[in-house]
């Protein structure tokens, strides 16, 4: 007995590293993203505060570019506003609905939240977002992440009042993507090398795919909205081995200087959830 | 000044250099990154205890981590030269290292050959465990030796650059 003791005094020094370097490693190797530890949740919360304190100052040094993004927004929005829309023609005829029930609710079935991204990386491997709004603001982990231009990524992370959102440059990261021009579903990822670039595999080749085409979310994703842009066509290329082509796409969304992001919110995930596990089970 | 509240500031500036400019750095090449925070844990002064020294690199490492959102990577990687470098020094040092008093590791005190092996050989070692464990989750074995290779070299300049501009050859008291 006694001589473990003075084992344990002696290499008492070695016994800590062992421990330590274990681990780091534990958190290293089981982190991923369905995986949110206490110390994710701890240090996005201290880490996202001095995050955003940093970005108000940053934001003055994009606040040209982001300003004539929100006009341009602005300016299509505007063309929806009744003001711009022409009256319908009066030679038809008024029917009255017949139907009493309201429809309303069930026809819509993605909800947009505003959300200010507050840090942002895109020159690791595996690149994160943050948002300032989070589980109090009703974000939920696997909410889309969109901004005007297009796609931005998926959300895994919730604290409080911030969340951390898998951005499409990320090695881990895969959305199911179609041609805008005829069809093809693919799935759209990241090598890791360049941010301005994506990856289209599985769009089969029976597909013509030019240069320029655009990418959209595909209406099969529970996710995403359908039709959102994800990148343009910079590069058709011939996979030898299969069916199909290697396609190189230039992102939609400008990640270089993403200030403003929607969170969208699936309003029937719930049920189609619900729908699966059912079918699964079956 | 007093010794801890002068590594705590040196940890602070070091902190928002690495987490808040090399973090946002456009890189040059994928192989090219900029890591300097690792510098804090080679400057500790001598005497420091080697409990200590595992504890403060541990925490380190997972400050970082925290702005790089890659839970235990450098922790596990300044933790490993936390752990080496009383041996190193032990090694490159004839005198004990309780004799140091209150000095840190400088060119000066300790000799420009033996402090530039001792900065390279930590640089080589802190990069070689942090990429090995990167290359487990992705990347080639080419991937490995071009990053280890590349991010030193940007490393030790940066160390140098610091050294320069801070001064830390002039003698403390």
């Amino acid at each position: 007995m006694r001589n473990i003791f003075l084992f344990l005094r002696r290499y008492s020094v070695f016994i800590l590293f062992l421990v330590l370097q274990v681990t780091s490693l534990v958190m290293l190797f089981s982190y991923n993203r369905f995986h949110h530890s206490v110390y994710g949740m701890f240090s996005s919360e201290v880490s996202g505060d001095i995050n955003r304190r940093v970005n108000n100052v940053e934001v003055f040094f994009t606040l040209k570019k982001e300003n004539d993004r929100l006009r341009d927004e602005n300016a299509s929005l505007r063309s929806f506003l009744p003001s711009g829309q022409m009256l319908p023609d009066t030679g038809y005829r008024l029917q009255k609905d017949t139907i009493s029930i309201d429809s309303a609710l069930q026809t819509r079935q993605y909800q947009f939240f505003s959300a200010k991204v507050i840090s942002n990386s895109i020159f690791l491997q595996q690149n994160y977002l943050m948002l300032h709004r989070g589980s109090d603001q009703g974000i939920q982990p696997n909410m889309a992440v969109v901004s005007p231009a297009g796609i931005v990524g998926t959300v895994v992370g919730v604290s409080k009042n911030m969340s951390t959102v898998m951005s499409l440059l990320n090695k881990q990261s895969k959305v199911i993507a179609v041609m805008k021009k005829g069809s093809g579903l693919g799935e759209v990822s990241w090598d890791g090398k360049d941010p301005r670039y994506l990856q289209l595999t599985k769009i089969p080749k029976t597909v013509v795919v030019k240069k320029g085409d655009t990418v959209v979310s595909s209406p099969y994703s529970d996710r995403f909205p359908p039709g959102m842009p994800i990148g343009y066509v910079e590069k058709v290329e011939q996979d030898m081995e299969t069916n199909t082509y290697l396609l190189k796409i230039r992102t939609a969304v400008d990640f270089y200087s993403l200030q403003h992001a929607y969170v969208v919110r699936n309003l029937l995930q719930e049920e189609m959830d619900a729908l699966k596990k059912l079918s699964i089970k079956e | 000044m007093n010794l801890v509240i002068k590594n705590t500031i040196r940890l602070i500036l070091m902190m928002f250099i690495q987490a808040f400019i090399m973090q946002r750095i456009p890189p040059l090449h994928q192989f090219i990154v900029p890591y300097f925070y690792f510098a804090f844990i080679l400057w500790l002064p001598f005497k420091i205890s080697r409990m200590q020294l595992l504890w403060i690199a541990f925490l380190t490492g997972l400050l970082v981590d925290m702005f790089y959102k890659t839970p235990g990577l450098h922790a596990a990687a300044s933790l490993l030269i936390g752990y080496t470098r009383p041996f190193l020094i032990t090694l490159l040092l004839p005198k004990e290292a309780t004799e140091w008093g209150n000095q840190e590791p400088t060119q000066k005190n300790m000799g420009s050959v033996p402090y530039w092996t001792y900065m390279v050989f930590m640089t080589l070692l802190h990069h070689f465990w942090m990429i090995l464990l990167e290359w487990m989750q992705f990347g080639s074995f080419f991937y490995f030796i071009g990053k280890l290779i590349a991010t030193s070299l940007l490393s030790l300049l940066l160390i140098l650059i610091t050294d320069l501009f801070l001064n830390r050859n002039a003698k403390l008291r």
